[in-house]
This record gives C-alpha cells, structure tokens and sequence, in this order.
C-alpha cells in the first residue's frame, strides 16, 4: 500500500517525519536511568541468591534490600512481597492461587467474584477457573464511568459472603483510567472474611497506593509500568491469606513461587518503584496538568469526541476517548504514520482488534467502543507531546470518518 | 501481506521503487482457529505471524485488518449461493473483486493510500494493460480479470514480470523467512480442502438423481447436485456402466430438479459460451481473441461480441466442461505478454449445429 506520494511517482528519499510522540505509556513505561543503571550494576554481578556461599549471600542480600525497599514504598511488610514475573503471573497467583487453598479448605468456597472491567490476566483467569475448576464466576458491573459501585458489591457479599473463595478488583483501569473505590471495597470484603486482591499494575506511582492501610489481602504491581524493567513484578501478598503455587520447583519465594530469582530485575524494579512513589506528588500534579490540558485541546478540537472513564477519579496520565464514526484502528494507523503513538486499548487476537469488554461493560454501544483511543502519558512527557498529537489528530479523525464511510468511485 | 512468498517480495519491490509502504494482513475469519493450520493457507495466526516478519524484515509498518464479516458475506456466502444455484464459482476471483480490490481499497484510499499492492503473476504496466506474468503457469491473469478499470488503476503488480522461481530467489537474497513457504493451492477456508464436506455441511443432504443426458435413464442417486461440477468424471459413484463402456462426465446440474445429468465426453463439448456481467476495457465490442473458461485452462480462439449486459464468444474449436459461474476471461496475443480484453461470467455453454457436427466426428472416431 502507497502512502501518500503519487501513483507511478515514487517519492525515493521522502525523509522520515523527525516528530515522535509516544502517548501509549500505559502500555510500557521508559526506564528509568537510575531503574537501568541499577540494572547494569547487578546484572554484572555473579550469584544465584539461593547460594549458600558468599556470591549467593551478595545476591540474596540485593534481592532483601529491594523486597525491604518496596515494602516501605506500598505500606506493606518485607514478608509480604513474593516477586514474579510480571503482573499477569501475578494476577494468576492471586487469582487461582487463592481460590484453590480456600476452596481446599472448604469445598462451599466455590464463588470467584472479579469486576468486569479488570484486565484480561484477572478475567480470563477467572473465566478459565469457571470452565475448568467448577468454580462459580459472577462478574461485578460498573457504572458508565467504570466504577464498582460499593453498595451493589455489599449487596454482594451478603448474599453470597459465605460463599466466596476471592474477589479482585482492580485499583485503576488500564483503559480508561478510573481509580476504583478500592478501599471501600475491600473494607466491605474484609468484614465478611472474604479475601480481596486488588490488581494495582496501573495504580502504583500514579495515585497513593498502600497495602496495609488499602485493607486488601494480595495486590498486584509490575516493573515495566513504573520505569523498571519487563519481566518482574511482585504480589503483595498478606502473611495469613492462604495461597496455592501455580509454579511447584525451588520454593524461592515463601514456598508459593518457585523459580531462581531474577537479581538483577528485582533490583532495578525496587528502585524504579521507590523513585516512582517519592515523586508520585510532583508527578501528578505535573502529569495531570498535561493530561488536562490535552483532554481540553482535543475538546477543542474534535467537539464531538467522547471522553471515556471518570472525569475526576481518574489516573493523572489517562485520557480516553471515542471518536464517533472513526474506528480506532484506522486513528492509530494514521497517528502511528505520523509519528504519534497511542493505544486501541483493546484486547487483539491475530492482531484482529475486538471491541472492547471495559466500554462494553460501561454501556458504550459497539461503535463507540471500536472507535476508542487511549493516550496516556507518563514521567518523560511534555507538551511538546501533545503539540504533535494535535497536528496529527484533526486529519486523522477527518480521515478516518471517511474511511468509515466511503467508497472508492468505480 | 497473506504471509507467503509473493506479497512479501511484491512489498519489498514497492518499497524500493520509492513508494512508502505499509503492510497489511486480511484477518479473513470469524474465528481465527476455525480456519486452516499450518502454512498452506493464508488466514491463520501462523500466516499473521509470518507477514510480520517480512514486514519487519523490508522495514515498513504492518497491520492486521479485520475483513471477516466482508469476506463472509462476498465471498464465503456467495461460494455456497453459486453451488447451490448449480454454477462452479471461484473464491479467488470474487476475493480479488470484492475484497482485495474493493474492501480493502476503499478502506486504503480513504485513509490516504494511493494503491494497493499484491504478489499476484500478472502484469500492469505504464500502459495500463493488464497481461499474463511471464511465468505462464503461475499466471494469475484470469482471476484479476473481473478488476473495472477504476480498480486497475489503483492496482499495482510488482512480480509481473518475474517467474515464481526468481520470487523466491529474491525472498532468500532479502533475508525473507518466508523464501521456502509452499504455495497455497486449496481453498483457504475450507480448512481440510474437503469442498464436499464444507458444502454438504452448509446446505445439508439434498439425494436426488444422476440420469443419462440421452436417455434420461435414472443411473443413481447423489447426496447434493451441488457436489458436482460440469466435467467431473471421478465420484460419480454409478453402478450401472454406460452402454458402450466409456466413462461418463457430468454434463449438467439442474438445481430446480436436483438432478446432476452424465454422458459421454463428446457431449461435454460447446462451441458457444454465454456470459453476463461483462468488464470489457477494449474499445472494440466485437473482438477476434483468445478465450480461457476456467483457471489454469486451456486457451481457444473465438470471436467476441459484448452487448450491455452479454457477452457471447463463438468459439473456433470446442471446448470442454465449460461450468455455468467460472469466468471467461479474453486475451489478446501479444508479444510482451498476452493482454486481457475483459472478462464476464459464463451463464452456459451451448452447441451449435456446426458445434454438434464436430461433437458428432468426435464420437465416430471415439
């Protein structure tokens, strides 16, 4: 396919737009410099820290000081944090791990509840938990902004307290950015006994994230979404929430998750997680500022756009929109063209983009949710950033209309 | 980008005549799974997976588009609709006219692109003629024969002008993966190339008669006149042999009375073709040409006439198993490669009296 220089004039040498704006760091966050550095310090380091001998104790002791150091960072106790693979491990381990140890307890705990806005790593763990764990699936609804509404999740739980073997609820959503009421929630799910995972993958650096104080038994949090690297996550796990290993070998981590530790990782993880937290207030105020100020000019802009999720209890980096008659995929390819990257948010399946399951649960129509666009900012955004989204946007909208809409003359 | 040889050398030849280019993969099922594993087909995550290496590889962007409800409707449906109707379609020409040069053209332009690009073997040059590759038997004039003008001109066909061999040569000299890939042949969405099973499964039993054309003999019964195709001799399943011994080739299904009727292989023979819903891009309506009745066919000469919405080729010797739904498609011999005149569907082929002469003679000697 040409694009867009002329049929039989090949424009050899059309220099490449210098404009790059990456708007999609809810998918993947750069590294922090000092996350890296940390990184390249250890990675050079020798040791497997389950080595008894003084290599393994230097490991072992780099490993410590981050779990010390992240727990200090989330309001949890060092114990609590048992390191992964990232957080769809994470979110697994909590998920099934917890259903299997409460329902072994008591077979009547066959109940899982999850909202139905959560990322695909808690729902299809759940949904897979339904066809091949006998378990009873009951997704929680949300409001048109996305929330978990508390009253209805009391509801909930008084019903069917006795039971439920594991709620998860989000703390953000990945999409469209809404803060859940998350403390509410677990506060409602704690005086039934019921234990409550909250995935935070989103959350953590972005809003005040605290484990002890949030009432929560297990949270999820990743590497690559704070300025750490791919690969590493952790889940806070609470010392008396009973928790069945999905990964059986070494017994590395309290016995719930095996396999040798990542050092250099975890390293890197912890301190992308602590500068991220300590300056989570400069950050928000700086970010949402940015984020305001795209969201007023792309209102400006395209009067008809729709912004998605809560308006206020929002992640400060999130802005989530639909663009009537555009479908998404179009908005991207044309966006991506012009150097400008951001997300259908959507789940794919052979790159095959479906509508997505959080505005579908929010009530948004088919169309609506197809012709959804999430940019999201993060820790090296500017305004320069925005600037070139709003050169690019207007005629990719225009374009993409078109596109929805019209055929070639023949 | 289908994943294989031809689309990925096509994009590589674009991008290096200067044009800017973007990859794009056809999502063409409902269900990614349901489709065809491994490599022969061209809808599968595997083919996905392998378009995006050679996207990478050439260095251009690449995206999936979701043209499944598309082809369903255009192409899918429209296979079934045809067999049931008794004609013999072919989904690749559909694909190409409602697909490939349509939906997804109209999608491109209206984002902004110019043209779009695939790997098929045919020619379209400067002079806006399209013609046969050079590569004679991987020729793929007839099936981009149905394309209107408009869509030509909005067509380009990088390969050309290269036989299938040199293809592949170039796709190991560009580093692409995909150098080795076996060619795709079958249908690419009836998974396990069972065209009987899809269809019987689509449109359920239907038994009805075999009967003999000249004697209207019942022979047997069959499971679905739509499993039959004019010219097929193999799966008639008939237990009573012919008179003379000769095998018998279906010569005609007839939907309304669910009868598939067989005869010799000299009544197969027409000498007069029929057709409707004509593109016709030379200036002349009444054409002295070459004419191909299905893919991969044989070639006979004929005298075009195209009226409205006909067109009728007389042809100069008979042809054989000419199928109501395939297309004719007419050439002009040419030395730099023989030129499409225009194509139409064949709605029957019919004998003249000098036609049954021939058929007669043919009979004699047999």
């Amino acid at each position: 396919m040409i694009f867009p220089g002329g049929l039989g004039e090949p424009v050899a040498g059309r220099p490449k737009l210098e404009m790059m704006a990456y708007l999609d760091h809810a998918a993947t966050t750069p590294m922090l410099p000092a996350a890296l550095d940390a990184y390249v310090a250890a990675a050079r380091e020798l040791g497997n820290p389950s080595s008894l001998h003084a290599a393994g104790r230097g490991a072992r002791r780099l490993v410590e000081e981050s779990r010390e150091r992240i727990a200090a960072a989330l309001g949890a106790r060092p114990s609590e944090v048992v390191f992964t693979g990232g957080g769809t491990e994470a979110d697994n381990l909590a998920a099934k791990g917890i259903f299997w140890a409460r329902r072994e307890a008591d077979p009547r705990l066959r109940r899982v509840v999850a909202s139905a806005v959560e990322h695909h790593a808690v729902l299809d763990a759940v949904e897979w938990l339904g066809r091949h764990e006998e378990a009873e699936v009951t997704l929680q609804p949300v409001d048109g902004f996305g929330r978990v509404d508390p009253d209805g999740f009391a509801e909930l739980i008084r019903a069917h307290g006795d039971e439920i073997a594991v709620v998860s609820v989000q703390w953000a959503n990945n999409e469209v950015g809404t803060i859940q009421p998350v403390a509410d929630l677990a506060a409602i799910a704690a005086a039934a006994g019921v234990p409550f995972h909250t995935d935070a993958v989103q959350a953590v650096g972005q809003t005040p994230v605290d484990f002890a104080a949030s009432g929560a038994a297990a949270l999820t949090l990743t590497g690559h979404k704070v300025g750490g690297p791919v690969g590493v996550g952790a889940l806070l796990l609470g010392r008396d929430v009973p928790c069945t290993p999905l990964l059986h070998g070494g017994g590395q981590e309290r016995d719930v998750r095996s396999g040798t530790l990542d050092t250099p990782g975890v390293v890197a993880f912890a301190t992308a997680v602590e500068a991220a937290v300590a300056e989570r207030e400069e950050y928000t105020v700086r970010v949402a500022a940015l984020r305001d100020d795209l969201v007023q000019r792309v209102r400006a802009a395209i009067p008809e756009a729709i912004l998605n999720g809560d308006p206020e209890s929002r992640l400060p980096g999130n802005a989530h929109f639909s663009f009537p008659g555009c479908e998404g995929d179009a908005l991207l390819l044309l966006l991506d063209a012009q150097g400008v990257y951001c997300s259908t948010g959507s789940a794919c399946s052979a790159g095959v983009a479906q509508p997505s399951h959080v505005l579908l649960a929010m009530g948004a129509d088919d169309g609506r949710a197809r012709s959804s666009l999430r940019f999201s900012l993060g820790h090296d955004s500017t305004k320069a950033d925005v600037d070139a989204l709003m050169v690019a946007l207007p005629g990719a909208v225009e374009r993409a209309r078109r596109a929805g809409a019209w055929k070639t003359p023949r | 980008m289908s994943g294989g040889v031809d689309s990925a050398v096509a994009a590589a030849r674009a991008r290096d005549a200067g044009h800017d280019v973007t990859g794009v993969h056809l999502a063409l099922a409902r269900n990614p799974q349901t489709f065809r594993t491994g490599a022969r087909g061209c809808c599968t995550l595997e083919d996905s997976r392998d378009a995006r290496r050679a996207a990478d590889v050439i260095g251009i962007p690449f995206y999936v588009w979701d043209m499944a409800e598309e082809f369903h409707d255009s192409v899918v449906d429209d296979f079934v609709n045809e067999y049931a109707a008794g004609r013999t379609p072919n989904p690749c020409l559909r694909c190409n006219e409602k697909i490939k040069f349509a939906a997804v053209l109209d999608r491109a332009v209206a984002l902004g692109f110019d043209a779009v690009v695939t790997g098929h073997h045919a020619r379209l040059g400067a002079d806006g003629l399209l013609r046969r590759s050079v590569d004679l038997p991987k020729d793929q004039s007839y099936v981009l024969a149905v394309l209107t003008r408009q869509q030509l001109d909005r067509a380009i066909f990088p390969l050309g002008d290269s036989t299938k061999e040199r293809v592949r040569a170039e796709a190991a000299e560009r580093g692409l993966a995909v150098a080795d890939k076996p060619d795709s042949h079958d249908i690419c969405f009836i998974s396990d190339g069972d065209t009987r099973g899809f269809l019987e499964s689509r449109l359920g039993s239907a038994p009805g008669d075999i009967v003999d054309g000249r004697t209207g003999e019942r022979l047997g019964t069959h499971n679905g006149a739509y499993g039959f195709t004019i010219g097929q001799r193999k799966g008639l399943d008939l237990r009573v042999p012919a008179a003379d011994g000769r095998p018998r080739y279906v010569l005609s299904i007839t939907p309304v009375s669910n009868t598939v009727t067989v005869g010799p292989r000299e009544d197969l023979l027409v000498d007069v073709v029929s057709a409707d819903r004509p593109i016709w891009h030379d200036p002349a309506s009444e054409v002295d040409c070459e004419v191909q009745l299905r893919a991969h066919g044989e070639v006979v000469g004929a005298s075009v006439s195209v009226t409205g919405d006909a067109l009728v080729a007389t042809l100069r010797s008979p042809a054989r198993g000419v199928a109501a739904g395939q297309a004719i498609v007419a050439y002009r011999p040419d030395p730099d490669g023989d030129i499409v005149l225009g194509s139409a569907t064949i709605a029957e082929g019919i004998r003249s009296d000098a036609g049954a002469l021939v058929a007669e003679q043919a009979a004699t000697r047999a």
